[in-house]
């Protein structure tokens, strides 16, 4: 994908385009011009009508406000809500409880909270180590290897895939799956529909098997839960499975990639990380601060004026709690990353209800991954003789991360 | 010095439990709540600050 349907951007600030390539590439400079030009809330006709705020304090409040805004979709897509056939109504929507409002919200989430607290997630450390060293030993003795390809990538999609109960073996297919959903915004529906359907049918099979034979694992547990009195339904379990793919995978393969890749481009914190490991936990958080990989969206639930601008019902909002890291306002040097930052209240995870649910996991995986990579190479910069690519939409990270190993154990 | 997590604002990032686990823990739900009564042992008045600074959601008070 070149260009989106849309065709080029004319005007950041009256025309932008999130879904189009440079702007995952160019993200910064492009946030700076806007507000060095007096533009803190950036609008486009585009997807029909979309808003970016820029500041933190416009984050914070749209992601706390749920009596105005609502989850019913929180990827921003050419059709609204109301104008696809058999979308789910709010306040439950097609993935709960992402794309849940409340009061049922709570109740979705509620389900799923004691499958990712950190009790539960923590003994996961010593089968993410051995993957990682496993992937690391596929790659052989080559000097020039692909970190978001090889390595990033495989990670999440694996654990993912082994908590739900599916095979490891069909984390390719997931990809493909994930990357439709979330990268091919711009791509048009016909392209986008069978992958859909696909994967309903995929799930629909596991589902099936899971209730001819129940076991230990999040399927099961998820067909065996009760919302109020009530088991839920396939469609739910489905979008539910559906959502942690989705939410889950993408999203760790980029804050791995973007942690990798700053450790590839500075030199000085690989040394200091490699040296002194203990300070890797607090090192990934200044990552997912400076780096965030999540953007979300809500929709204008009502006409509504916020901060002097006059959003209409149903206009999409974007969320981007990377540009809210990164202000500052409320971060000393926002454009520095500092790996020893002590005050650091980002919000890479979200803020409020919709709290990543994965974020004790992502956070495990990250620290993992790189831990990992450092012990095995500690000495590698980018390559830069090969491509960089980095994502489209709204998850951004390295898909080609190209790195030269300068030193392995 | 005293801490307090307000439970209608925690929201479960879990970084007091990683930054200070000697003084708060978290439930099986992933939210949090502070140990021994909120009462801060000598020599952790730095982690109670740490973990203070780090919560997203502003969600950990602090009693000098
Ligand atoms: C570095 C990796 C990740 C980042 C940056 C990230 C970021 C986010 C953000 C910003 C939200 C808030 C959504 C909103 O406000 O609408 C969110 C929600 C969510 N995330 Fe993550 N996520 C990551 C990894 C994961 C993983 C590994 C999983 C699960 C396997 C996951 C599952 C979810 C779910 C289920 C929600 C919805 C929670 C709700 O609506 O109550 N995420 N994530
Ligand atoms: S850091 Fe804040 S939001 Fe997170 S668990 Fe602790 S008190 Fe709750």
């Amino acid at each position: 994908m070149t260009d989106t349907v849309y065709g080029p951007v004319t005007d950041w600030a009256t025309d932008f385009d999130h879904g189009a390539p440079e702007y995952n590439a160019n993200i910064y400079k492009i946030w700076e011009d806007l507000k060095a030009a007096g533009c803190p809330i950036a609008h486009t006709e585009r997807y029909g009508g979309t808003w970016l705020p820029l500041t933190n304090e416009m984050v914070h409040e749209i992601a706390y406000d749920t009596e105005h805004f609502t989850s019913r979709s929180v990827v921003v897509g050419q059709l609204k809500p109301s104008e696809v056939p058999d979308a789910l109504p709010a306040p439950i929507g097609g993935a709960p409880p992402i794309t849940s409002d409340p009061p049922f919200h709570q109740e979705a989430r509620r389900i799923l909270l004691p499958a990712f607290a950190p009790k539960k997630i923590d003994p996961l450390r010593d089968e993410i180590r051995q993957m990682c060293h496993d992937l690391i030993d596929n790659m052989g003795d080559a000097e020039l290897i692909d970190a978001a390809e090889q390595y990033a990538q495989h990670i999440p999609v694996m654990i993912i895939a082994s908590m739900a109960g599916l095979p490891k073996e069909d984390g390719d297919i997931f990809r493909s799956w994930v990357h439709v959903i979330l990268a091919g915004i711009g791509e048009s529906r016909e392209e986008r529909e069978p992958v859909f359907l696909a994967l309903n049918e995929y799930l629909e099979k596991a589902i099936e098997d899971h209730i001819e034979n129940p076991r230990d694992d999040l399927i099961s547990f998820l067909l065996e839960a009760e919302i109020m009195g009530n088991k839920l339904s396939r469609e739910h379990v489905a979008g539910t499975i559906i959502l942690l793919m989705v939410a889950g995978i993408d999203t760790t393969w980029s804050g791995i990639g973007n942690s990798i890749w700053h450790l590839a481009t500075n030199p000085v914190d690989r040394r200091r990380l490699v040296e002194n490991p203990e300070m890797l936990p607090m090192a990934i958080e200044e990552f997912l601060r400076a780096y965030a990989p999540v953007t979300m969206a809500r929709l204008v639930k009502q006409d509504y004026e916020f901060h002097g601008v006059q959003m209409k019902e149903e206009d999409w909002v974007l969320l981007p709690f990377p540009a809210a890291n990164r202000d500052e306002a409320k971060f000393e040097n926002p454009d520095q990353v500092i790996i020893d930052r002590e005050e650091n209240r980002h919000a890479a995870f979200g803020l409020g209800i919709h709290r990543c649910l994965g974020s004790n996991l992502a956070r495990l995986e990250m620290n993992v991954a790189v831990e990992v990579f450092l012990e095995r190479f500690p000495d590698f910069e980018l390559n830069t003789s090969e491509e960089m690519v980095w994502s489209t939409g709204q998850v951004r990270g390295p898909r080609q991360l190209p790195i030269r190993i300068k030193a392995r154990k | 010095m005293r801490v307090h997590v307000d439970s209608s604002k925690c929201q479960g990032h879990n970084r007091c439990y990683a930054l200070a686990p000697e003084l708060f823990d978290v439930d099986d739900l992933g939210n949090a709540f502070e140990l021994h009564d909120g009462n801060v042992p000598a020599g952790l008045e730095d982690k109670a600050r740490l973990a203070v600074a780090n919560c997203p959601e502003f969600a950990i008070s602090i009693e000098e």
